[in-house]
């Protein structure tokens, strides 16, 4: 505790990160009064409408791509891999953040994580449980797709440990499981303050079977922290691990375009970059709708467009020496990939990914643009629109024209295309507005914890 | 309803204004609902006969459903039928169940014998490859007789007899026959005709000739829409008399072709094919250096004979009469007044190399020789004129022999030499088939005709346009109509007599040489068809005798001498001999002796050529309507997938890319580069071609190539009828074909519409963009570096860039070779490839999304100036990679490398990620997206080869080196303990292949060609420089330039 408070006084000068005038008993209130007080507003209403609704069209797309097989997508030879895929990286890319904010933030003992990193969390796993949703069904036959699990079986047959797709299965499941686990058990004590304030028999029930039997003794609290400093160290590496075995699934390929050793750090940076933005892109209308600019201030958001703009810088030095790599060596494959990119007949997709990605971004390097959040929410969602355009260049303009020119074509994506990225979108709203509502945003108990050490 | 009330009145009408929407009705008495319609209803009818009886309870009812279940158990004890069965000990002779047989037959093709060795599978044919004793296979086949193994499953062909559009039986047309023959007997004859199309069976044409005998007042017509009669007239005019020419082009050292597509669509493909490409094989190994020959090509549309050429030059059609008018001045033959001047396109210094080397042939010793040779779109007195000039360079006899015409001798010519054919005096017209039909259509609208019998012909959709065929048929008071297809012909027919496939009939056939052989069926018919021989000899009165019968009868009265004094007193073993070789020995026609130039020659030609002038001067150029668009010459060509419509329900054969356009399902207006450019066109944009004032609106597709001025229209497209497949795609060229620009017209104008049509092609790219795919250099080249030649781009990689030592092969290594030399695009692999491993069809909508499921498949690609590229064409199987990219990034192990080197896809394991496809740096990959596979229709079960996995939906799959037939070779070897010879495994695209361009074999075996090819100097890795290490390896491709000629400056296009 005095480590805590001799750092915030050298940056005395800073935007508090609570509001002034709170205590431990108006935190819990306000908390937990979006969970249990307040009534559903229009807005979420409205928001649970249209997330619903595109849910609906996601298992619409799912049963008849389970009736007719992935060719009811746009996907062709050569173009094996479309909308799915870059949906599957876009999405896994967004978990990152929540990742980065709630597990290294923590180690490196940033407070002002703090009242992001839950709803960041959540993110993270929704955006997981989207993002799962697509390798899966990309396969041409879904029914077996445990094959790729290492069980030991009658066939004899183990999956093939070579393939990237085999390590992306592991790694996947693992940041998936771990994410999960680790945002519960933050969950735990907020959870026995909601069993405790609830009014409602249900909501008692449930909250009080969810929270463990959690009293709030020291001996609790020990085993609390320990656990998720543990969970935190696990979830570590797994920031790093999870984006570099996605890059492999295409550095690995022999594809010009894909063929690269830059690809791990950048798709990381990458993955941060569009996690930032899309943290963004849910607590400026989240704190906007439920009041909380003392919780997420001015500096958190401040913050945040500073790791965006690093972030941000990184990818671009990436699409500078994956360029440059293509025109030094001098290969024909690899300088036709950048030759394609930039006139080819994506080539307006490539140029909006640089506007998206490389030149809006470079507004945050403006205090006065990083402290309104009109402007970030516009540029949240400018790059998250960037990264997914970067995952469609690199998946799909790479594939459409490779070795042999006789082989190369077009791809377009068609309906069912667009319903499975719009669905998932829309799970991911539903999934996000019902948390809103069921469970606190901003973690009570590390607030508190904040509050008692400002205090 | 706007009626009037006066109909109002009417109860039916009144009802009908009553009602609201779309109400339909069965008949006008259930319309109107009086009284009398429902009285008579209401005993069919009655009422409440569906209701649940009362007072039944539910004791009841379960005692009356068990009663009832124990009575009807009753009935499986009844009494046995004393009828013995017996069980399937003693198996048919020669066949064990799983063992495929193998049978000579014949398929006629336009007419004429192609000879084909059938598979049979438990008594169903699935797969047909050529046979070797037949000199018009020797082996090899084309996409055609391929994909007839696709028509004979067809669910669309005709299988009923229809009278009237309905479902007639067998017993009805037998009386509707009979009572036809009553006629005919009453009145000689008269007014019937019969049209077919190119017909040389000799039993048929007995048959005929006896049906001629009874009717003398009937007359035969004949008509090929493609008809290819002009050389034959053109020969009786450079001759004096109707001769055939054969050509050996494994003699010509020089050739020249004028518009002659003699390598893919001309008068026997195969053949020519494979003597081009033996004559062209310089390169395979430099320990036997053989000269190539050198071909001169000058054409009007692009086709792969021009892309074969060394010398290659876009023509207008009219300007090869005057090429070859001035060839016959250099050359001193005498051809009249007229005096012939190079025309304009053509470059002096190209005219000069050409003489120069024909002149350098001109009566070259008896191995090689030059020739000139023409396609039959040019009229007779141009080929008149080239036989000409073949005789003055001493091409007869070495590389052009000439023999009895096969088809329609006629009175004039009964005095030649040769075997005499039953024709005689039977074709109501010489050799023109067109004037045939003409007859025919003359004698229809004069109404002297009042029975016509079509068979296997479809004149309402093929004759020339201005005929009005549909009409002058109409005035036939009776029709009938024998064919595959109900098709447009067969709908104006009051009868329609379901063909019999050639696999499910007995027949024979001559091939062009007159070569005579017997089609064996393999298969008793699957419907109730009919074959020419039944329907003609139901016209005889001598249906009580099979087919079989008839043909054997015929046979053993015919028995021709084949100077085997040993087996010619036994028919039965003389019969089986042929049936087993596919050919009947003997029976070819020898050659003409004493031809040579007429006398009259120069008189004639002109005379001919007046004549033909003043046709084409009749059609009137209208020149002021500029309004119409720009003024064009058109071309019209048998298509090179469907030829004139008849395949057009083959769904391989609509799929299959066309060579060099690479389209599919649809034909298009081929434009030059030049001309697309002048007009602003791009493919698929679709315009307006007007004839005078016939018009057709299709799109447009860029050849390069194509002469500047002139479109080329396929014809057989844009059919309303003939099956599910047939009807629907493509454009109807025969629309705009009319007799007075039969093959060519200059009166055709072009306008854009500004509106798009999209087309199917599966290869949008043909430029390699300086990647070194396709390695093609010049024969002078490999002289002057006969180790390294410089067109190899060699790239020296390290032996083993790996840490890892290679895998050593002990046993099998198996590898293949494709020489792009001898390549010549006629894609007879590629349905060899889809027929032999049950590769499905998937329709025009998914080629357009990139999805088309040929394994293996024949990438195009252009060099040079786009207006006359240099092309090469790369067939492309998987590559069988040894470290293959595909095999490491699959999750689950499903593709894997043999022990015997082969790339493996287990379909059972696969669970269609496509990461394998993606890694592919050859995209030989192929992915059923969608069910492609029909698992439903019934039929279509019996086609597919029983050794090979039908795919499901969600599966890789891709070229196997048709690892059943080396699974087969492996069985056969192990039971005698040996080691699989060289040569023993064959592989489907290497066996069909005319230009023997595919070698496959072990290499591990020094004895196999293609462990010889692959020591060539011009040996290569394609993409060799990713180190995956291809089995599928390549020769390059070798041209033999005139050195006079300064080669074409090589120019990037990149347009």
């Amino acid at each position: 505790m005095t480590r805590a408070k001799t750092r915030t006084t050298p940056g005395s000068h800073r935007a508090p990160l609570v509001g002034a005038g709170h205590t431990i008993s108006s935190v819990t209130d306000q908390i937990s009064s979006i969970v249990l007080r307040r009534r559903a507003g229009r807005g979420w209403w409205f928001g649970l409408l249209v997330g619903f609704s595109l849910t609906m069209l996601l298992l619409y797309a799912i049963a008849w791509l389970l009736i007719k097989g992935v060719g009811i997508w746009g996907i062709n030879i050569p173009v094996g891999w479309g909308f799915a895929i870059v949906n599957f990286v876009w999405w896994i890319g967004i978990g990152h953040a929540g990742t980065l904010i709630s597990a290294i933030l923590l180690l490196l003992k940033q407070e002002w994580r703090t009242s992001i990193n839950r709803f960041a969390e959540a993110m993270t796993l929704f955006a997981v449980a989207c993002a799962g949703i697509f390798p899966l069904l990309h396969l041409g036959r879904v029914e077996f797709f445990y094959w790729l699990v290492p069980y030991p079986n009658t066939m004899g047959v183990w999956p093939q440990f070579r393939s990237p797709l085999m390590w992306d299965f592991f790694a996947v499941s693992t940041y998936g499981t771990v994410s999960l686990l680790f945002w519960y058990i933050g969950l735990v004590p907020d959870l026995a303050t909601l069993r405790d304030r609830a009014s409602h028999r249900f909501a008692r029930i449930t909250y009080g079977i969810l929270a463990l039997g959690w009293r709030g003794s020291a001996r609790h609290w020990k085993r609390y922290q320990g656990a998720y400093l543990l969970l935190a160290g696990l979830a570590t590496p797994l920031v790093v691990s999870v984006h570099t075995i996605v890059s492999f699934d295409f550095s690995v390929g022999i594809v010009p375009g894909w063929h690269s050793t830059i690809f791990p750090p950048y798709f990381v940076a990458g993955a941060i970059f569009s996690g930032f933005a899309m943290v963004l892109t849910l607590a400026i209308p989240l704190r906007y709708a439920y009041n909380l600019h003392d919780f997420i201030t001015d500096r958190h958001l401040d913050n945040s467009a500073k790791v965006m703009l690093a972030a941000g810088l990184i990818v671009s030095y990436g699409y500078v020496m994956e360029a440059f790599v293509a025109w030094w060596n001098g290969h024909p494959y690899e300088t036709y990939i950048f030759e394609n990119r930039f006139f080819g007949p994506y080539a307006g997709l490539y140029w909006l990914l640089i506007f998206c990605n490389c030149l809006a971004p470079q507004l945050l390097w403006f205090k006065a643009v990083r402290r309104l959040p009109v402007i970030l929410f516009v540029l949240s969602l400018v790059i998250n629109v960037g990264m997914w355009l970067e995952r469609f260049i690199i998946c799909v303009v790479s594939l459409h024209r490779d070795h042999l020119p006789s082989s190369w074509d077009m791809y377009y994506p068609t309906f069912w295309d667009w319903a499975f990225y719009l669905g998932t979108i829309g799970l991911f709203l539903t999934l996000l507005l019902l948390f809103i509502r069921l469970l606190p945003v901003i973690s009570i108990s590390e607030m508190r914890e904040l509050v008692e050490e400002h205090s | 309803m706007t009626a009037s009330s006066a109909e109002n009145s009417h109860p039916t009408n009144t009802r009908l204004t009553d009602q609201r929407g779309h109400q339909f009705w069965r008949s006008l008495n259930e319309l109107a609902d009086g009284d009398a319609y429902r009285a008579r209803l209401a005993p069919e009818f009655p009422d409440h006969a569906d209701r649940w009886p009362s007072g039944l309870s539910r004791r009841k009812f379960l005692s009356l459903m068990s009663a009832s279940l124990a009575l009807a158990s009753w009935s499986g004890c009844a009494k046995k039928p004393e009828e013995e069965i017996l069980p399937y000990v003693e198996m048919p002779e020669q066949l064990v169940p799983g063992q495929p047989l193998y049978f000579a037959t014949a398929m006629p093709l336009f007419g004429y014998g192609v000879g084909l060795v059938a598979e049979s599978h438990m008594g169903r044919p699935t797969r047909v490859e050529g046979n070797r004793h037949h000199p018009f296979s020797l082996g090899a086949t084309d996409p055609f007789t391929q994909a007839s193994v696709l028509t004979l499953y067809d669910p669309d062909r005709s299988q009923a007899i229809l009278n009237n559009g309905q479902i007639s039986a067998k017993a009805e047309l037998q009386s509707a026959i009979g009572a036809l023959r009553q006629r005919l007997d009453a009145n000689n004859g008269r007014g019937f005709r019969i049209l077919s199309g190119t017909i040389t069976s000799p039993t048929l044409l007995a048959q005929l000739k006896r049906l001629k005998d009874a009717y003398p007042a009937m007359q035969w017509h004949h008509y090929e829409p493609v008809p290819q009669d002009a050389d034959i007239r053109g020969c009786e005019l450079a001759f004096g008399r109707p001769l055939q020419p054969l050509y050996d082009f494994g003699k010509a050292a020089v050739i020249l072709s004028l518009d002659d597509d003699f390598l893919l669509a001309g008068h026997a493909p195969i053949p020519h094919a494979r003597q081009f490409a033996q004559h062209r094989r310089a390169s395979v190994a430099t320990s036997r250096p053989r000269e190539m020959n050198r071909l001169y090509v000058a054409e009007s549309t692009a086709t792969v004979t021009g892309a074969k050429a060394d010398h290659r030059l876009p023509l207008a059609p009219q300007s090869m009469e005057q090429l070859l008018l001035a060839l016959a001045s250099r050359l001193d033959v005498n051809s009249g007044d007229e005096v012939g001047t190079v025309p304009a396109e053509v470059p002096i210094e190209w005219f000069e190399a050409l003489v120069d080397d024909l002149i350098r042939y001109r009566f070259g010793d008896c191995e090689s020789s030059a020739l000139i040779v023409v396609g039959y779109n040019h009229p007779p007195h141009v080929h008149a004129l080239a036989q000409a000039i073949n005789a003055k360079l001493g091409a007869i006899g070495t590389t052009v022999t000439y023999i009895q015409p096969v088809v329609g001798t006629t009175a004039s010519s009964t005095d030649s030499q040769g075997n005499a054919s039953d024709d005689e005096a039977l074709l109501v017209s010489p050799f023109s088939q067109l004037d045939s039909l003409r007859q025919l259509k003359e004698a229809m609208k004069q109404g002297e005709v009042d029975t016509l019998l079509v068979l296997s012909s479809n004149p309402v959709l093929t004759a020339p346009a201005d005929w009005d065929f549909t009409d002058a048929i109409s005035r036939v008071p009776y029709r009938m109509h024998l064919g595959m297809y109900a098709d447009e012909t067969a709908e104006l027919c009051h009868w329609h007599i379901p063909e019999s496939h050639y696999l499910e009939c007995w027949s024979d056939v001559r091939a062009r040489n007159g070569l005579v052989s017997i089609i064996q069926p393999l298969i008793a018919p699957l419907y109730d068809t009919w074959s020419p021989h039944q329907v003609v000899a139901e016209l005889l009165g001598q249906a009580s005798v099979s087919p079989y019968e008839q043909l054997r009868s015929a046979w053993r009265e015919r028995r021709p001498d084949e100077g085997a004094a040993e087996i010619a007193n036994d028919f039965d073993s003389q019969w089986a001999r042929w049936l087993k070789l596919g050919v009947v020995p003997g029976t070819a026609f020898p050659a003409a002796p004493n031809v040579g130039l007429s006398s009259e020659f120069a008189e004639r030609f002109t005379s001919a050529r007046n004549s033909a002038l003043a046709t084409a001067n009749n059609t009137q150029l209208d020149d002021s309507d500029e309004s119409r668009g720009t003024l064009l010459q058109i071309s019209f060509r048998p298509d090179p997938s469907i030829w004139d419509g008849r395949f057009a329900n083959n769904g391989w054969l609509q799929e299959l890319p066309k060579p060099l356009t690479k389209l599919t399902w649809d034909n298009a207006l081929l434009i030059a580069p030049s001309l697309a450019r002048e007009l602003d066109l791009e493919n698929e944009e679709l315009v307006t071609v007007t004839r005078g004032a016939r018009q057709l609106r299709l799109p447009v597709w860029i050849v390069p190539g194509q002469s500047p001025r002139v479109a080329t229209l396929h014809l057989g497209y844009g059919r309303k009828a003939g099956g599910r497949v047939a009807s629907g795609p493509g454009f109807n060229a025969y629309e705009l074909r009319t007799t007075d620009a039969f093959w060519f017209g200059n009166d055709v104008r072009l306008a854009k519409t500004g509106e798009r049509f999209p087309l199917a092609c599966t290869q949008e790219h043909h430029l390699m963009h300086g990647r070194e795919l396709v390695r093609a250099g010049t024969l002078s080249e490999l002289q002057q570096h006969p180790d390294h030649p410089p067109f190899m781009h060699e790239h020296h990689l390290p032996d083993n860039p790996s840490l890892l030592p290679n895998w050593e092969y002990d046993g099998y290594k198996w590898g293949m070779v494709i020489d792009t030399t001898a390549c010549i695009g006629c894609n007879a692999c590629v349905v060899a490839c889809q027929s032999e491993n049950n590769i499905p069809v998937v329709g025009k909508e998914q080629v357009l999304m990139g999805r088309e499921m040929h394994w293996l498949r024949i990438d195009t690609y252009y060099h040079s100036a786009a207006d006359n590229p240099e092309t090469a064409f790369q067939p492309l199987p998987c590559m069988h990679c040894e470290k293959a990219p595909c095999e490491v990034v699959c999750p689950v192990a499903a593709t894997v490398h043999s022990d015997e080197g082969l790339n493996e896809m287990v379909y059972n394991r696969c669970v269609g990620t496509r990461y394998c496809s993606n890694n592919c740096p050859y995209k030989v990959r192929r992915f059923n997206f969608l069910q492609y596979a029909d698992y439903d229709t019934p039929v279509l079960k019996l086609l597919r080869n029983p050794d090979v996995t039908v795919r499901s939906r969600g599966v890789m799959e891709k070229c196997t080196y048709c690892v059943q037939r080396i699974s087969d070779a492996r069985i056969a070897a192990k039971k005698e303990e040996r080691l699989i010879r060289a040569g023993e495994v064959i592989t489907a695209c290497q066996s069909a292949c005319p230009a023997e361009a595919i070698q496959f074999g072990n290499l591990n075996n020094p004895r196999e060609p293609v462990t010889e090819w692959r020591e060539s100097p011009i040996h290569y890795k394609l993409l060799g420089e990713l180190d995956t290490e291809p089995r599928t390896t390549f020769l390059a491709s070798l041209t033999n330039p005139n050195p006079d000629l300064v080669p074409r400056e090589p120019i990037h296009d990149e347009s």
